[in-house]
């Protein structure tokens, strides 16, 4: 399956806003900026649950081009590092999968704004296949 | 200010916490200034020294599993990092700006769809630079929970006059 179709199949990426795009290093993740996504608003940044949620989604929507149509990969675990404060501004995302096996697959993700040499945001995660 | 507060409340141990004036069931004032909270329906079910329990009614747009109707788990992401951040601001005698520094989730299993999501957060530990948190989410009993979490806080300095503190400020004058 296509991440885009991935994306568009789930309610909650929808809610977000999330989409998908082709860039020179890979498939890149985006999650356009609103502020109801706000968490402090004297910052202002994201709430950190978004930004969790966002890289939940970027693992999803990554694990989906590698599965069979039909299969959703369920969530075991995730763990999320807070590297620095998300202003109000586009984030991105990048997934790798580190490993895929026959029933559990290995995700990292990089979450940043302007610069990927400045994450805001890492996580990694196990899921069920 | 010319109005004296009320003293603060103090727990067993004769502590005193910056946000005691916020202790008690659905007070909601602690958390309908942040923004993404308010948009997702996040109601405060209870606060206590250093132990939160927050709500989060279903809603379809939370799904990210259609095919069963369950909730995205970065959706029960959010909830307990509100609850655990909810329960640290809760936890310290002054009133202090706090970062998730990072947080895990076991997602044990699936919520059950269409009910409504509590999680219930505790700060177990809190140390000069940093706050250490645990917390379940559950659907029905507490003892049943469908997710686990441990998280750490980053605590920045004690605040005097900032707009944050300020809207609490006038958040408790209301309620008082």
């Amino acid at each position: 399956m296509k991440a885009a179709e991935a994306l568009a199949m789930m309610p909650y990426a929808r809610y977000l806003g999330v989409e998908v795009r082709k860039s020179d290093s890979g498939r890149v993740f985006v999650l356009p900026f609103r502020e109801d996504l706000v968490g402090n608003r004297w910052l202002p940044a994201l709430h950190g649950g978004v930004v969790g949620a966002f890289l939940e989604l970027v693992a999803t929507g990554e694990l989906f081009t590698q599965t069979e149509p039909g299969r959703v990969p369920k969530p075991i675990d995730f763990s999320v590092d807070f590297l620095r404060s998300a202003g109000p501004r586009p984030t991105q995302g990048k997934a790798t999968i580190v490993k895929h096996g026959r029933r559990i697959a290995n995700v990292r993700v990089i979450a940043w704004q302007t610069d990927e040499n400045k994450p805001v945001a890492a996580g990694t995660g196990n899921f069920l296949l | 200010m010319s109005r004296e507060r009320e003293p603060k409340r103090a727990d067993a141990a004769g502590k005193t916490y910056a946000l005691g004036a916020f202790f008690g069931e659905g007070r909601n004032e602690v958390i309908d200034p942040i923004p993404h909270a308010a948009a997702l329906g996040i109601k405060v079910v209870r606060i206590e020294a250093g132990d939160a329990t927050l709500r989060l009614d279903y809603r379809p747009e939370f799904v990210g599993d259609p095919s069963r109707g369950l909730v995205f788990g970065g959706v029960i992401t959010t909830l307990m990092d509100q609850a655990l951040g909810v329960a640290v601001s809760c936890g310290l005698e002054d009133l202090r700006p706090i970062a998730t520094l990072d947080l895990r989730i076991d997602y044990l299993r699936p919520a059950d769809p269409g009910k409504s999501l509590f999680a219930r957060a505790q700060c177990y530990k809190v140390t000069r630079h940093v706050a250490f948190a645990r917390a379940v989410a559950y659907d029905g009993a507490e003892d049943d929970p469908f997710a686990n979490c441990m998280a750490t806080f980053m605590l920045g300095t004690a605040m005097q006059g900032s707009e944050y503190v300020s809207a609490l400020q006038e958040f408790a004058r209301k309620t008082e």
